[in-house]
């Protein structure tokens, strides 16, 4: 296609050429009648250059074979056992028996996987309900509630955000093993109930997304604190809540620091610390390096089908928190 | 275009407008009522920040009050030769924070971390700045899928790619060494050399996304009026991203950047999952690792502890000393 023949054609289906259409717009004066001119620039705008279209394509293919390309060999190494692990080429698959390999995982040593993974979805799940609520309750009070000490308050949670996360976990060992609570359930939750993070997003959300005079109003009506808040203050607050939940699910999810140092027993493990003793004895018992691999792939399931689905609402959510920092 | 749609939640710019006061305002001319509803408020807000100031207290402030009480005190023993026998604590001033910081390893790991957080943060955020931009760009197609690619390795936890990825690692099993090896290469992921680099690979390609979201939001949050008005101007989707998007982005950067700091600081599981695997990794290799070890092999709570406290000092300085470069910085130019 020449230059010529693409000026021909109305500049709409134009590939290479919307680019110097455009440019000639900017350098014709803005009174005079350039009807055409503004037309391709507004093809430009919508439709660029195919040679853009293809650089850009081809970098975004790069990228995601390499972010995928580790998902791709975990799924198809689930499907192998321990020989064909080591034996055969890794992004194909050799002997697939994924049911059978992953009935094996479920079921070695009494099942303990499905412990494993019961206490991650207990300690994620119940934790970041738990977090989510206690977080919008204080960061609703820190937003619509002027009492006295609120800014030493917030200035406190600002501060959390900001205390890397394993350099608590130590001392806080420490801490529970004096109050007996070390190796407990408790030793887990408790710390993941506490979320600064979700404190600071939902007062900037609340802020902004609660109106006063409709509190007023519910107050006139003669309705309690507790029950405006319940009633209008979550509803109010549910997008950026749907953020804190998912926030700290994933934060308690993939936290193995905490559990490593609070827990001792293997009945109460995360699967994270369950895979890692796992690996450790895969020495002396090989067929744990299936297991580990088929655990795993089990293991990222969950998260990886919450966070395509969810995808949206990190974004929204995110955007809180960026904007203001 | 992603660029252009109008469509978008408008959550992101929603201001603070309304003064708290403003609305009790009309309250002003009733004085006892007024001080009734303060009091009120008072109980109220309280009712609702105790739960999590309470637990916030046990889980944050608590542990960091007795890890500083920890490192300033040592434990000594009554019985013959300091072994056996009654054990008390006795204050020990800066002992343990000198005994920290003249352990060559506890130093090593510091240097260690911190040049991996040099090379690996900015390449880690040049990467996802750049995929942010190719997606937000008009000649991006296919984009839900491509988000949700970079996206996807923010849900594998530490621990459970680090497995992934030593298997990718480690000679004999690894397709990627297969691979190399048949085009002639030679290569060893795990080599005294080489290790620190391919825990950046992992840190890398679990977190780029996660930064490249938070571009996005904010990238979705400029007024479209502004990419319209340089593009009538003759930008080119180079100039706007250097001149228009970048800069309006710096706040997600900052804060990614932030964020990036803490998080290479408390490097841990990692190394920790890769040191079976390569024998380059000893138990001071990062600092965590070295504050962990004290604390659970060589059973020192003491000098673990005031390891802790130094590393979230180390955290604190750092990451309110890169924001203070980059506040200075936006204050003095113009641009």
């Amino acid at each position: 296609m020449s230059r010529a023949a693409g000026r021909d054609a109305s500049g709409h289906d134009a590939s290479g050429h919307d680019a110097s259409a455009a440019r000639d717009a900017s350098v014709r004066p803005s009174g005079s009648p350039a009807r055409p001119a503004r037309r391709s620039t507004r093809a430009a705008a919508t439709r660029p250059p195919l040679r853009y279209r293809i650089i850009t394509a081809s970098l975004l293919t790069v990228a995601a074979l390499y972010f995928l390309t580790p998902v791709y060999w975990l799924t198809v190494s689930a499907t192998k056992n321990s020989a064909d692990l080591f034996g055969t080429f890794g992004f194909w698959f050799a002997h697939p028996r994924p049911l059978e390999h992953l009935r094996d995982v479920l079921t070695y040593d009494h099942g303990i996987y499905v412990r494993w993974f019961t206490n991650s979805l207990l300690y994620a799940g119940v934790g970041a309900l738990a977090a989510t609520l206690l977080s919008a309750a204080a960061g609703y009070a820190l937003a619509k509630f002027p009492f006295p000490g609120r800014e030493a308050v917030f200035n406190l949670v600002l501060a959390g955000v900001l205390i890397p996360g394993t350099a608590l976990a130590l001392p806080l060992y420490f801490l529970f093993s004096t109050m007996g609570l070390a190796n407990t359930y408790w030793a887990v939750l408790l710390p993941s109930i506490v979320s600064p993070f979700g404190v600071y997003l939902c007062r900037i959300y609340a802020a902004a997304a609660v109106p006063d005079a409709l509190l007023e109003a519910a107050r006139i009506d003669g309705a309690g604190e507790a029950r405006i808040f319940a009633g209008l203050g979550l509803r109010l607050m549910t997008p950026a809540l749907v953020t804190v939940f998912l926030f700290q699910f994933v934060h308690i999810w993939n936290n193995y620091f905490l559990p490593l140092v609070m827990l001792a027993d293997s009945d109460l493990y995360p699967i994270q610390l369950g895979l890692t003793s796992w690996t450790g004895y895969a020495d002396r018992r090989p067929e744990l390096y299936q297991y580990t691999v088929g655990g795993a792939f089990l293991s990222v399931l969950p998260l990886m089908v919450l966070m395509t689905v969810l995808q949206r609402y990190w974004r929204t959510g995110l955007t809180e928190g960026s904007v203001k920092a | 275009m992603s660029g252009t749609d109008r469509g978008r939640p408008a959550t992101g710019r929603v201001q603070r407008t309304r003064h708290p006061h403003n609305s009790r305002n009309f309250r002003n001319s009733r004085n006892p009522r007024l001080t009734r509803t303060e009091a009120r408020n008072a109980r109220a807000a309280a009712a609702f920040v105790l739960p999590f100031l309470a637990l916030f207290l046990l889980c944050f402030v608590a542990p960091i009050g007795y890890a500083v009480h920890q490192s300033l005190h040592r434990t000594e023993r009554t019985g013959p030769l300091g072994l056996g026998g009654q054990e008390r604590e006795v204050f020990a001033g800066l002992a343990n924070y000198a005994h920290a910081l003249a352990d060559d390893r506890f130093l090593t790991g510091f240097g260690r971390v911190l040049l991996f957080g040099v090379v690996q943060i900015p390449l880690m955020i040049a990467l996802a700045t750049a995929l942010a931009l190719l997606l937000e760009s008009a000649s991006a197609r296919g984009i839900p899928f491509f988000r949700s690619a970079f996206f996807l390795p923010y849900g594998v936890p530490g621990v459970i790619a680090s497995i992934l990825w030593g298997f990718l690692y480690v000679p004999g099993i690894s397709p990627l060494v297969e691979i190399a090896g048949s085009l002639g290469l030679h290569v060893d992921f795990l080599a005294r050399d080489t290790v620190l680099w391919s825990i950046a690979n992992i840190v890398t390609w679990q977190f780029t996304g996660y930064n490249m979201l938070v571009l996005i939001s904010q990238l979705k949050a400029v007024p479209d009026e502004l990419y319209e008005a340089a593009r009538i101007d003759g930008a080119n989707a180079w100039h706007l991203a250097r001149h228009i998007k970048i800069p309006l982005i710096r706040p997600a950067l900052v804060l990614t950047t932030v964020f990036s700091i803490i998080g290479t600081l408390q490097l841990f599981a990692e190394p920790m999952v890769l040191r079976p695997l390569a024998a380059t990794i000893d138990s001071g290799f990062t600092p965590n690792l070295h504050a962990y070890s004290e604390a659970f092999v060589s059973n020192n709570q003491h000098i673990a502890a005031a390891e802790a406290v130094l590393l979230a000092l180390v955290a604190c300085v750092l990451s309110f000393g890169f924001l203070r470069l980059v506040g200075q910085r936006g204050d003095g130019s113009g641009r």
